[in-house]
């Protein structure tokens, strides 16, 4: 039996039963997504999704990878993107696919032609529910790096302390990508409340080892070159003991055991500052 | 250095390949170090230790596993790691543990750091890998 009869066959029961089948497969992926989805939305993406499937079968047969498939796979896409988006399970999201093997089988396994047929076409889908897998699992990882950054972005506020001093209260590890967006933010609060004092808090962070504090180092540096003085609190004595004996040196960077040290000094300098300036202009 | 893992039913595993696993191989020794009731300092020297060893394990060592165990000894309870990379091996380990030495572009201090930090170290490494060991003891 040539393959041409396989699509034939095909072609003509997907028209033939177009309405019933639309609504057996609407009925099957409804219940499975049980109201969290509108269903004229669901009926909608199905009926287009059957058509694109009818229409690629009947263009280049029934190879998924295909070119006469590329509508169906970006229909397949934009719906995996949506659903992932919404909160749908990945089981839940394939099921929309592998509903409709469901709705043939009764209509195409009664004979051994209509049989080959359906396992041909059982085939076809399983290759679409893999794509749709496949574009769920890169929305979520796109969702959850997107996250992570936001996460990154909200762990790492900098906040003016007093006129002229702004504070980094650190928690947690620090990371090349944490430092870099610490390093901007504390510039660019720098510049926006024209400070010349910044204070780095380590409070929150539990091990510095060497690669934290060339990170610490370099952050002092940057805001050194933007003219600001910068302190490092929140050493605590295990820390502090941690660091000597790794051989760790500050150089001449100031550091205090506590932030209220960092600021009640910094405040001093900061009105040290303002009385030259005055001073200046006598 | 003496085996302590043979037999031992404290040991846990964590493979390290990425900075994200040196996280969770520095968590592993802090429980083990807690367990054991190391004083904090004690804690954060070993911890110390064991995040500057998991990264050059990940850096130089193209990743490896790290297995740390609770022990008993003379001098009380202490805390045993074991760090083994296959990677391409120390070249030469004396100046690798001289301070500042660095052949990327680290401080060149986790090394010889490390080892000031524990009170037994050991470094045995060849063109199969290098497997670092360390213990840490309660007193
Ligand atoms: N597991 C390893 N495999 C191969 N080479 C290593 C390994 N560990 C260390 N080295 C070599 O030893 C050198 C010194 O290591 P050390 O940890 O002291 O410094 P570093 O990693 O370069 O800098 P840092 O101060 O940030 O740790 C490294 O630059 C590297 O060449
Ligand atoms: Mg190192």
């Amino acid at each position: 039996m040539a393959p041409e009869e396989n699509t034939q066959l095909l072609i003509e029961t997907l028209t033939s039963h177009r309405e019933e089948f639309l609504a057996q497969w609407g009925a099957i992926v409804g219940e499975a997504l049980q109201g969290r989805l509108s269903v004229a939305e669901m009926r909608r993406e199905l009926g287009e999704l059957y058509e694109a499937i009818l229409q690629a079968i009947a263009a280049g047969g029934l190879d998924a990878d295909g070119e006469a498939y590329g509508e169906t796979r970006s229909l397949l896409i934009e719906l995996s993107r949506n659903r992932a988006r919404q909160g749908f399970t990945p089981t839940e999201t394939a099921t929309s696919v592998f509903a409709l093997k469901a709705v043939l089988e009764p209509a195409l396994t009664g004979e051994e032609h209509g049989t080959r047929t359906y396992l041909q076409f059982a085939k076809l889908l399983d290759g679409l529910a893999l794509l749709t897998t496949e574009a769920y699992v890169r929305t979520r990882e796109e969702i959850i790096a997107s996250q992570a950054e936001q996460l990154l972005e909200l762990s790492t506020p900098v906040v003016q302390l007093w006129k002229g001093v702004v504070g980094v209260p650190l928690v947690g590890t620090l990371d090349s990508a944490r430092t870099q967006v610490v390093m901007e933010k504390l510039l660019q609060t720098l510049v926006d409340t024209d400070s010349t004092h910044a204070i780095i808090d380590i409070t929150g962070v539990p091990t510095v080892d060497t690669q934290v504090a060339q990170h610490l180092l370099k952050t002092v540096v940057a805001a050194r070159m933007m003219g600001a003085q910068c302190t490092i609190s929140g050493i605590r004595p295990q820390i502090a003991q941690t660091i000597v004996a790794l051989g760790i040196q500050f150089g001449d960077i100031q550091t205090n055991a506590s932030l209220a040290d960092a600021l009640r000094q910094a405040v001093r300098e900061v009105a040290k500052d303002a009385e030259d300036d005055v001073r200046g202009l006598l | 250095m003496k085996d302590y893992l043979t037999g031992n039913a404290t040991v846990e595993s964590v493979p390290v390949a990425s900075s994200k696993d040196v996280v969770q191989a520095r968590q592993v020794v802090r429980n083990l170090a807690q367990r054991g009731g190391l004083s904090l300092v004690h804690q954060t020297k070993l911890v110390t230790a064991a995040s500057e060893l998991a990264r050059n394990m990940v850096v130089y060592g193209g990743g490896g596993v790290v297995r740390a165990a609770e022990v008993n000894g003379p001098q009380g309870v202490g805390v045993f790691v074991e760090f083994r990379d296959d990677g391409p091996g120390i070249r030469d380990v004396e100046q690798a543990l001289t301070d500042g030495w660095s052949s990327g572009r680290g401080m060149g201090l986790g090394l010889s750091g490390a080892q000031r930090l524990v009170n037994e170290f050991d470094i045995q490494t060849g063109p199969d890998g290098t497997t670092v060991t360390i213990v840490k003891w309660n007193r």
